[in-house]
């Protein structure tokens, strides 16, 4: 009776999966429960400084009075730029592996490189943007240096979502349209790229999301402690949220009056964040409802 | 003719898409590339900061002096010329200030314009003297003799206990606290990540219903986009007061609060790699082994675990990269005392830390910029390694399937 099914044996055996299941679920939900706890300390912590004055000015009296604008302009900046240089590049890159290469070592030596330089922490790309961009190129503390090294830093989020959205599309209408006389090229972007976008445009969303929290690639190559002049052209420096929120908690004049100031612009990071999940998801949903209906 | 426009154009198309398909490769080269170019050059100088000049009298027998002997100097540990192979004689030290106790204003100069002239005298003078003065007062014609310090070696670099890449008048550079301070707040975030992300991906995988499900997921997705210095801002204003208070410190910024908060970044990785590891346990099996009279626990412990077993340690793994390589959390949290780590709760400095709240300071082409970019090396070639293991692990486990 190895298994045990004397009516003792069972009991017992029932009632060890019942404790697991419930560490388990009590575990999970947890992981939940730490979500709520920082989402929740600083959106009610934040949401009494949102006012209309902390979104359009300035920051005033050593960052303890005033707003976050030039920090939401600079932050905007860098998502456009950053993306105008890594979504092209990324689809582009992601048809490749999926679409065009054959099955060769350079297409193993692509991948490769690709899934290394997701691994490639982020402090990395801050000092390869200062070397590259800031020094060699001379671009100097920029929003050009920084949109470069944040979309660097993003490609890789790029290509992946693309290739798993290619990779998604049953080759049947690959073979389908290319029978029907149609190039590779035709059929990549008439066929395979419309069934592909929904995935691709979340993946996208989400990316804009972790692009615009990033911190440590823009120390070095963009960032500016105070700046309440709007940019004026690709190279000048900017403000960012994220370093913002880093400043003001961390060094300044005085931290403590400083402290609603940052959960002001914590808020601000964070409704971002979720602004982006909760389009991705949504589109998500939208497109799931418009396939099954088709 | 349209055809073979239609051909042409194919082909142009291609290329571009090629083209693109090549720019991480050539991103990753070019990050190898600057990193060691920058970073391989703090070995070929030496260690005496930054424009210093140290100086000794001619007659004196010790010819060489390693950074760490000068600093040892400096802190008073060292005092007489016989501990570093010289004469029974006290170490008479140097600085350029103290130039007022021999000479007076005139004699300086107004201007300083004698005072190169006038160290050169007193190192001749003084035959135990140890002068450390700005190279821009050395004067053309010395009468002392300059010490050369040693080139940073990688031996020292790795080995080295002390991190002070600023300090006067030999920086020390050694990064061993800095990579024992990383690995020892990443192990700590992988101790508090691993039992709760394992337990999630289990739930997620095997016990929940659908509903659950679709709730739970959203939230880990979530819990992977918030931003890093978010976290660090949270865990500055409750996990780090929360600690002081716990354990009675003095300070709350050490190594536990960089764990926490590091462990709960981690969870995101650890839950959706594990968890679609267990996905991948074939249907068949966990029937097979349900048809036999175990239950579910039995059957998830018993098949579904050890068959995922490769894809839970890509997990751990992963989750390992994930907090090496976090910088602004960690910086804002662990206290940043570049010290060698014996317990959770004393504050630590890791890589990523160093580099971004040394970097801003450190002058471009010197030796702390050089420092950190080869800091930068080091972090890269860890998480490189941990990319392999992963790898790795992974072939393996396709091989064994076949």
């Amino acid at each position: 009776m190895s298994f045990g099914n004397t009516p003792s044996a069972h009991r017992k055996k029932r009632l060890t999966q019942n404790i697991a299941f419930f560490i388990f679920r009590l575990l999970s939900f947890s992981v939940v429960a730490i979500l709520v706890v920082i989402l929740g300390f600083i959106l009610v912590r934040g949401i009494s400084v949102i006012s209309w004055e902390f979104l359009s000015e300035a920051p005033r009296e050593g960052m303890t009075e005033g707003g976050i604008f030039p920090a939401i302009v600079g932050t905007l900046c860098l998502v456009v730029g950053s993306m105008l240089f890594a979504f092209p590049i990324g689809i582009l890159s992601g048809i490749y592996i999926n679409e065009y290469a054959k099955d060769s070592w350079f297409k193993r030596f692509v991948k490769l490189m690709t899934n290394n330089l997701a691994g490639i922490p982020s402090i990395v790309f801050g000092l390869f943007g200062m070397a590259l961009f800031v020094h060699q190129f001379g671009f100097g503390d920029s929003i050009l240096a920084g949109s470069l090294t944040l979309g660097l830093l993003a490609l890789p989020v790029v290509i992946r979502t693309t290739e798993e959205a290619l990779k998604a599309i049953d080759n049947s209408f690959r073979i389908g349209s290319l029978a029907l006389g149609a190039t590779k090229w035709q059929t990549t972007r008439r066929v395979v790229l419309p069934m592909a976008f929904p995935n691709i445009i979340t993946g996208l969303i989400l990316s804009i999301g972790r692009v615009s929290g990033e911190t440590a690639p823009i120390l070095f190559t963009v960032a500016a402690y105070f700046l309440p002049k709007l940019p004026s052209s690709v190279f000048d420096q900017v403000m960012a949220l994220p370093y913002h929120l880093y400043v003001i908690s961390t060094s300044g004049t005085n931290i403590e009056a400083s402290r609603a100031m940052a959960y002001g612009t914590a808020f601000v990071l964070i409704v971002i964040v979720l602004l982006a999940n909760l389009l991705a998801n949504w589109l998500r949903r939208y497109f799931g409802k418009k396939v099954k209906m088709n | 003719m349209k055809r073979y426009f239609n051909n042409f154009g194919e082909r142009v198309i291609e290329g571009i898409i090629t083209l693109s398909g090549t720019v991480t490769s050539i991103t990753v080269l070019l990050i190898v590339f600057f990193l060691f170019k920058e970073g391989l050059g703090v070995f070929s100088q030496t260690p005496v900061a930054e424009g210093s000049v140290i100086a000794v009298n001619k007659q004196n027998p010790v010819k060489e002096l390693t950074a760490h002997q000068v600093k040892e100097i400096w802190d008073q540990n060292i005092t007489n010329w016989k501990q570093l192979g010289g004469q029974d004689a006290p170490i008479k030290l140097f600085e350029v200030d103290d130039i007022t106790d021999y000479y007076t204003d005139e004699q300086i100069g107004a201007e300083f314009e004698y005072l190169p002239q006038r160290l050169s005298e007193l190192v001749a003078k003084e035959p135990h003297i140890l002068a450390f003065f700005p190279d821009e007062y050395l004067p053309k014609e010395f009468a002392g003799r300059q010490i050369k310090l040693d080139n940073v070696s990688p031996g020292s670099f790795l080995g080295g206990r002390e991190w002070y890449p600023t300090i006067q008048p030999a920086v020390q550079l050694g990064v061993l606290p800095l990579i024992l301070g990383t690995l020892w707040v990443s192990l700590g975030a992988i101790l508090i990540a691993l039992p709760l992300g394992l337990a999630t991906s289990i739930y997620l995988a095997e016990i929940a219903n659908p509903k659950v499900r679709n709730f739970l997921k959203p939230v880990i997705e979530l819990l992977a986009g918030i931003p890093s210095v978010v976290y660090g801002f949270f865990g500055l204003v409750v996990v780090v007061p929360l600690i002081q208070d716990v354990f009675g410190l003095p300070v709350g910024e050490t190594a536990l609060a960089g764990s926490i908060i590091l462990g709960i970044m981690a969870l995101p990785t650890i839950i959706s790699v594990s968890e679609d590891a267990m996905r991948t346990t074939p249907r068949a099996m966990k029937e097979a082994s349900l048809a036999l009279g175990a239950n579910k626990w039995q059957t998830i412990y018993r098949v579904i675990i050890p068959y995922s077993i490769s894809g839970i340690s890509t997990a751990a793994i992963l989750g390992i990269g994930r907090a090496i390589g976090e910088t602004m959390a960690v910086l804002m949290v662990t206290g940043n005392a570049s010290v060698i780590p014996h317990t959770f709760l004393e504050p630590v400095r890791t890589i990523p830390a160093t580099i971004a709240a040394e970097l801003g300071e450190a002058p471009q082409g010197g030796i702390h910029f050089q420092a950190l970019f080869a800091l930068g090396c080091i972090l890269f070639l860890m998480t490189l390694a941990i990319n392999m293991t992963v790898d790795l692990v992974s072939a393996k486990k396709k091989a064994n399937r076949s």
